[in-house]
């Protein structure tokens, strides 16, 4: 098939950022939507221009580097899907793709459809852990987790850190990869003992970051390629209204 | 250069005991002034980080990633071993330490994997501790599943993402020692160049991925958990961006790389469908737990299935050959990788592959979705189920244990694999081989140390499944951290390393000069073309069967296109701003290199052992044959650019009695 691209380019020649059209043939079926564009890069590459900047790494839909607003869809049209797994087969023949990076003021574009996501690991820097050093653990059975709690945590956990929520999100907030990281680790009795101060020092951080406030549009759980649901979010504002008003637990 | 193994006297089960008690420690206030570069986040890289940082040394983490959470560790989809027998079934270190001796075809160090089983336990509990959240059973406690190789249910797991789970553990703790400010990371920095200063390793040369600018970092000693060279293959199943660049930067300045050829081709991946493809996805090996194995038994519903005039539903029970279940009666479906792919490769050699391309043979899980919904139906009293819920209920069963796996293969090939067989065919999965280290996992350059994928040490020949995750964490958390205060402790009179001493200005500028001279070639064809050359000859001629003209052939060729590269390869845009062209060439000159080492690796070892089989050397029936009067040795390679010199490092075993691996 052939297909129309439209491309955000920014740095090098285009120094303001622009969308810049490719036109693009011999796409077959098989193709994954990143091999599309590495076909695309190995002509430009070939007649001397410079390929587009974008970023990926497993292509397997869990590392989290690829970040592409397909047609105005974080990740593309398809549910719990990410770049990296959305194959051309849910495309057709002379159909024009718009491809976008990120946009958020906490992500500053690095290059074409390239960002900057060193907020993420900011925000886990603040206090998204356990504080347990090597060799503290106890027995791993020492204590019994019942299993819907445990699956609950878990589909909290499954957050790969891709930053497509805020990037779905109207106000660019990084709720959902917060909630589902407090939410996570809160679920678990381990976690429990920090939960306070942790939803409190993650939250400002979030704040300090530039990421917008929460409006319950949830658009980022239809985006989330895991599916993380909002309720991690409402989770997180349980927690946090406890911890700032009912609790001495104030952060530091 | 020092080359001794080092391993401690003593009983087998009281070596690491007595050794961790004796060996030299270094106070609080000296850790202090102790500086410790760490180049990789991933699993080892991501746990020494930590650990270090939570030890008092004065550390510097190094990623090529823009998060140390993207580490390739990440996609490790089945489990990670540990001895704890909480099963019942008759597990121990022993019996961990004696399956990864025999998994790895008697090719390990006896005393580094006998640590590794011993410490495996203290994993899981760390693990739990950070809040990983593993699969358990109803009663809460931790669950476990059995994988190849072995023969009890040792594995723990979650859902189908451990890696990700354990590196996101290694992760937080990580991030928490940054944020005390005991370690300082360098994201998007890429380690282009080891310094050397009065020989021992003082520090690296890292190039800002962001900017281009190159930087100099000195420590006391320089720690590398960079990972495996798969990608030397181009098509494997590791990330698009995992490389062997910063082990070979080191193997160029004397650090020696140990047993090159064994590389492992994991039996479960999704076949190949075109050129342009750019990577290969694996489908955990857990799957052979109830997944059986087939190819049509006559060729003409081989070819019916390729030219898709039939399906594998049209093929009737008994003209399927479930060909592991035949030639290996006692393990069936769970032998090893080496095993299972090697018999795969055999099946497709006699036209019986499945897929268009030939070369692909099925995993069938409809007698485990029978099984499983027959049971659930005697558990739910529903004793008058028909055919059609009990497949309802066993599709179920299926779903929860495999759900994501399932649902992954659906979305890369379009086919649903709940009705039709999935197809699988092997791909280059994981790297056995790696920089030679002693017990110390010191390399021969003093200072410098390397963990996980990145050293040999561990699986030998082959590694068993779901011990990748166990022995990163084991080096990183648990080996480490104990042993590098051997090379520390020497360490205390020693002033702050300085990185505008002469040793450094140098690296940069060679550094510099070789970037430069990458980019001022300016010829016609990308960095990614020469890749894929490189990796059609290494599959070709040093992939899952090898011969010695094939390998001879082989290194002519990389050696051809290496002169070619430096001649012809174009890279596009700047050296002074991002560009992931740049780092793709810079990448690719330095497999090449590792490619033509493999070779040469594979042609000196005249035997057939675990992912290395020589076709020369094989049973009548086709299994590997193993000499050991001859090759019980690691291989440990000098480079060379004309002519590698090979040290042998003799393996003892003391406690062990080498048999001809057999899983009939």
């Amino acid at each position: 098939m052939t297909l129309n691209l439209k491309i955000w380019r920014q740095g090098g020649k285009y120094p303001k950022g622009q969308f810049v059209n490719y036109t693009l043939d011999g796409v077959n079926d098989h193709m994954s939507f990143l091999e599309m564009l590495d076909v695309l890069n190995e002509k430009l590459i070939n007649e001397k221009e410079e390929p587009i900047a974008f970023e990926h790494d497993c292509r397997e839909g869990i590392c989290g580097t690829c970040s592409l607003v397909i047609n105005g869809y974080p990740h593309g049209p398809m549910q719990q899907t990410t770049a990296c797994q959305l194959h051309m087969r849910h495309f057709h023949d002379g159909q024009t793709i718009t491809i976008e990076p990120w946009r958020s003021r906490a992500f500053p574009i690095v290059k074409d459809l390239v960002v900057n996501r060193d907020a993420f690991d900011r925000i886990i820097q603040a206090g998204g852990y356990i504080s347990v050093d090597t060799g503290q653990a106890q027995d791993g059975n020492a204590i019994p987790i019942e299993k819907d709690q445990a699956g609950h945590a878990f589909d909290a956990a499954t957050c790969i850190g891709c930053g497509a929520c805020v990037a779905a999100c109207p106000n660019a907030s990084a709720m959902l990869f917060v909630g589902a990281k407090v939410s996570h680790l809160s679920q678990m009795p381990q976690g429990k003992v920090e939960s306070d101060t942790r939803v409190q020092r993650m939250v400002a951080q979030h704040d300090a970051e530039g990421f917008g406030r929460c409006s319950n549009i949830t658009a980022c759980q239809a985006e989330c390629p895991k599916a993380i649901s909002v309720e991690h979010i409402a989770r997180l504002n349980r927690q946090y209204i406890g911890a700032t008003l009912g609790s001495e637990k104030v952060a530091n | 250069m020092p080359f001794q193994s080092n391993v401690p006297a003593g009983e087998l089960s009281e070596k690491w005991k007595q050794y961790r008690s004796s060996m030299p420690l270094v106070a609080p206030n000296n850790k202090r002034r102790l500086e410790v570069i760490i180049v990789g986040t991933g699993l080892a890289g991501g746990a020494a980080a930590a650990t270090f940082g939570e030890l008092g040394y004065k550390v510097k983490v190094f990623t090529f990633h823009d998060s140390p959470r993207r580490a390739h560790s990440i996609a490790a989809q089945g489990g990670i071993n540990a001895a704890k027998n909480y099963q019942n079934d008759g597990d121990s270190v022993y019996r961990l330490f004696y399956d990864t001796i025999k998994g790895g075809d008697y090719r390990s160090r006896e005393a580094n994997v006998h640590r590794l089983a011993e410490v495996s336990v203290n994993i899981i509990d760390q693990a739990v501790a950070q809040g990983v959240p593993f699969a358990r059973d109803y009663g809460g406690l931790l669950a476990n599943r059995s994988f190849g190789g072995v023969q009890v249910s040792r594995t723990f797991y979650a859902r189908g993402q451990t890696g990700q789970q354990l590196l996101l553990g290694a992760y937080q703790s990580l991030s928490r020692q940054i944020s005390l400010g005991n370690v300082e990371l360098f994201n998007r920095h890429e380690m282009i160049d080891l310094v050397m200063q009065d020989g021992k390793a003082r520090g690296i040369i890292a190039r800002n991925l962001l900017t281009g600018k190159t930087e100099r970092h000195a420590a006391h000693a320089v720690v590398l958990g960079t990972g495996g060279y798969g990608n030397v293959f181009y098509l494997s199943t590791n990330a698009m961006n995992s490389n062997g660049s910063a082990a070979w930067r080191a193997v160029k300045q004397g650090a020696y790389m140990a047993n090159p050829c064994f590389t492992q081709i994991h039996p479960t991946c999704i076949p190949v469908s075109g050129e342009y493809q750019s990577k290969l996805t694996l489908m955990s090996e857990s799957l052979r737990n109830d997944g059986r194995v087939w190819v049509p038994k006559n060729q003409e519903d081989a070819a019916a299935i390729r030219e898709g005039r039939k399906t594998g539903l049209d093929i009737a029970e008994g003209d399927r050959d479930y060909y592991l279940e035949r030639r290996y009666p006692a393990f069936g479906n769970l032998v090893p990788r080496d095993v299972a792919s090697r018999a795969a490769k055999t099946a497709c050699d006699e036209g019986l592959g499945v897929s268009p391309t030939g070369l692909a043979v099925y995993l069938d899980f409809d007698a485990a979705i029978e099984r499983y919904g027959k049971s659930r139906a005697h558990s739910l009293n529903e004793s008058n189920a028909d055919k059609g819920r009990i497949r309802q209920l066993g599709v179920a069963v299926i779903e929860e244990k495999y759900g994501n796996l399932f649902e992954m293969y659906e979305k890369i090939t379009g086919e649903d694999p709940y009705v039709m067989p999935m197809k699988i065919y092997p791909a280059v999965h994981y790297t056995m081989g790696g920089l030679w280290v002693d017990y110390n996992l010191q390399t021969n350059i003093p200072g410098l140390f390397a963990i996980g994928e990145a050293n040999f040490s561990d699986h030998g020949a082959n590694r068993l499944g779901a011990s990748a995750l166990m022995q990163g964490l084991a080096d990183g958390y648990f080996v480490l951290p104990y042993t590098i205060g051997t090379f520390l402790s020497q360490e205390i009179r020693n002033p702050m390393v300085d990185p505008d001493g002469p040793a450094f200005m140098e690296a940069e500028a060679k550094s510099k000069a070789r970037i430069e001279k990458i980019m001022s070639i300016n010829g016609t064809k990308s960095a990614e073309t020469f890749h894929r050359e490189l990796g059609k000859i290494m599959w070709e001629y040093c992939g899952m069967a090898r011969n010695a003209e094939g390998l001879q052939k082989g290194r002519r060729l990389i050696r051809e296109l290496r002169k070619e590269f430096w001649s012809s390869v174009y890279v596009p845009g700047r050296v002074d701003e991002y560009n992931p062209e740049l780092e793709k060439a810079l990448r690719v000159a330095d497999f090449m290199e590792l490619g033509e080492l493999m070779m040469l690796d594979a042609l000196d070892r005249n035997e057939s052992c675990g992912g290395h089989f020589r076709e020369e050397y094989q049973s009548e029936d086709g299994e590997a044959l193993r000499r050991d009067d001859e090759y019980a040795y690691v291989s440990a390679w000098e480079w060379d650019d004309t002519d590698p010199i090979l040290h042998k490092e003799e393996l003892i075993f003391e406690n062990v009695e080498l048999k001809t691996r057999s899983y009939k």
